[in-house]
């Protein structure tokens, strides 16, 4: 079953076609990724789908819905939610904090219900704070809870902006680079994290540059260059792919 | 052992408050620093309206001197002119001002940064020169005049009243700030891409906080009305802002106490310098801003709290409690690595 659909998207930057009639799927309840050489328009391809960006022609369907073009916030509550490629979270505030952030969508009290201390307020506190232990213990944060978040390990916040971006319960998570800045030895906790994404029922697209993870991980690859799509297919069928090897691999790893 | 030690020091604080014009009223002299501490009231009710909007969602309205006088000029004319009971255009008046708040907020928060600052800035220029030039409403020049009720001709009843709705508001931020809502606007100041991208509608938040600021900030007008008992186009001065903003920037932005400690202190030293040095004070007062900008970015409040804490790390021995909402500053890592 499809769970998000791109037909014919493009995006355009002045002269410069940063994706060109793109087409693909990506199927509920996997992981797919997306490779390809830099500038292939991996990251401009999550910021139209995210809304981040407005795309010149194309659809992008979301169980069925058509979203595109939509604002970011819209997009999220929908069920997309993404992380990005430089990390971001909001550094200042405690972990937890972020994590309360991340789950704001899907509570409705305003100021005046905290004013006046509503019965619906203290509902969605309690929650709140339920599904923050929760997703807590799904990333394996709860020893850096109370910790600004600017200040836990590099793995570690690459952990805390997938938990901000899946506590809201999304059905698709963009991750853009989970791996990204750091080191080999460190990047098992952060596989794990997505393969136990997967197995938890959300979909999740990734964008790495790691091959090795990437050809154990994915059930489906989208490999891009210069904004086209070469290669589309499961990671045997991409690896082996004559274009994807010219266009990036140099050579078969898996 | 922190909470019950903030706590006792609210309790301490409070209790001063309540004390402090009893001793000042036996005198003719204390009588009026009755007064002036009223007055610093007033302007620690406006910093903590303009912390909501700049200290916890990071856009810098320079207006707030425009809607302080936008509330006082409604007050008096509801209350004098219209004939309306006090206490009944209190509420009005900050629903009056927060609708204008609304309505401003609705084209200048799609701004950003500076941007918004300066359309805040030009907006409160547009309302000075609008309160000197329409005398119809404002009174003009001659401005306008209240006439307060008996039972509040007394300057220690005014300091009660306004001490009373002093703690209303901190109350009422305090509750915006702990609850689902609070973390929210926290979030656009911290990163508002981000926000967006987790679903926060980044401008209704905005619009929200703008409008709740200036809600506050029109009870602030109405008790600076009421103590003036006089009001001159000034009151909507650009002035006011700039004011209003020192006293958050020096007191700590994003904390509770800071805007109080911040008007009340300043305003105070303020007026008690007024005679003796004159317009050469705004030089002092540079300075002090200057210091305080680049020693203590989070202000007093904030390098009182950075100081206790980096001593409880040293002395203490025990890791520290992060305080729930309590801005962290970028150098938090650094405090780790110096206890050798």
């Amino acid at each position: 079953m499809t769970l998000l659909r791109i037909e014919g998207l493009t995006k355009r930057f002045g002269g410069l076609v940063a994706i060109n009639k793109l087409d693909f799927d990506i199927p509920a309840g996997t992981i797919t990724a997306i490779i390809g050489p830099n500038g292939a328009g991996k990251t401009t391809l999550f910021n139209v789908i995210g809304g981040a960006m407005r795309p010149d022609e194309g659809r992008v369907t979301l169980d069925d819905k058509d979203i595109t073009g939509w604002r970011a916030h819209n997009v999220a509550r929908e069920g997309i939610s993404r992380t990005f490629q430089t990390t971001a979270l909001f550094e200042e505030l405690p972990t937890w904090v972020n994590l309360v952030i991340g789950y704001r969508m899907r509570t409705r009290s305003g100021i005046l219900d905290g004013v006046f201390h509503t019965p619906r307020s203290v509902r969605e506190r309690k929650d709140t704070s339920q599904r923050v232990l929760e997703t807590l213990a799904f990333t394996g944060l709860g020893d850096y809870a109370d910790k600004p978040a600017g200040s836990i390990p590099q793995e570690a916040q690459k952990r805390l902006a997938i938990g901000v971006a899946l506590i809201g319960r999304p059905k698709l998570v963009l991750l853009d680079e989970p791996t990204g800045g750091v080191g080999l030895g460190e990047t098992d906790e952060i596989i794990s994290l997505i393969e136990k994404i997967r197995d938890s029922g959300v979909t999740a697209c990734v964008i790495e540059h790691k091959m090795r993870m990437i050809m154990h991980l994915a059930d489906h690859i989208v490999a891009l260059n210069f904004g086209v799509k070469i290669a589309d297919g499961n990671p045997q069928a991409v690896c082996e792919n004559p274009g994807v090897i010219e266009a990036y691999l140099g050579e078969c790893i898996a | 052992m922190k909470k019950y030690a903030k706590i006792g020091l609210y309790l301490l604080v409070l209790a001063a408050a309540i004390a402090l014009p009893l001793l000042l009223n036996m005198s003719r002299k204390g009588k009026n620093h009755i007064s002036i501490l009223t007055l610093g009231m007033v302007w620690a009710i406006a910093a903590l309206s303009l912390n909501l909007i700049l200290g916890y969602t990071g856009q810098a309205s320079l207006a707030h001197g425009a809607f302080m006088g936008i509330g006082a000029y409604c007050f008096a004319i509801l209350f004098e002119r219209v004939g309306i009971n006090f206490w009944l255009a209190v509420p009005i008046t900050c629903l009056v001002t927060a609708l204008i708040g609304f309505l401003v907020g609705l084209p200048s928060l799609r701004t950003k940064g500076p941007y918004f600052a300066i359309f805040t800035l030009c907006f409160n220029v547009i309302v000075l020169v609008v309160f000197f030039n329409w005398t119809w409403l404002s009174g003009g020049v001659q401005g306008q005049a209240i006439t307060l009720p008996s039972y509040l001709s007394q300057r220690w009843v005014r300091y009660y009243v306004v001490l009373f709705f002093l703690i209303l508001v901190m109350l009422i931020e305090r509750q915006i700030v702990k609850s689902l809502a609070g973390p929210s606007l926290i979030a656009v100041r911290s990163n508002e891409n981000l926000a967006e991208a987790v679903g926060i509608r980044t401008f209704r938040e905005k619009l929200i906080a703008f409008t709740a600021s200036c809600f506050l900030v029109g009870l602030a007008g109405v008790f600076f009305a009421m103590e003036q008992q006089h009001l001159s186009p000034e009151a909507t001065s650009y002035l006011a802002s700039f004011y209003i903003l020192i006293y958050l920037l020096i007191g700590g932005v994003a904390t509770l106490g800071g805007p109080v400690v911040g008007a009340v202190g300043l305003y105070w030293l303020l007026s008690r310098f007024e005679k003796s040095l004159g317009d050469f004070r705004y030089l002092i007062f540079g300075l002090i801003l200057i210091f305080v900008i680049i020693y203590f970015p989070m202000g007093v409040v904030g390098g009182i709290k950075k100081l206790w804490e980096w001593a409880k790390e040293r002395w203490g021995g025990k890791e520290v409690p992060s305080d729930t909402l309590a801005y962290r500053g970028p150098d938090e890592e650094v405090r780790g690595v110096s206890s050798d």
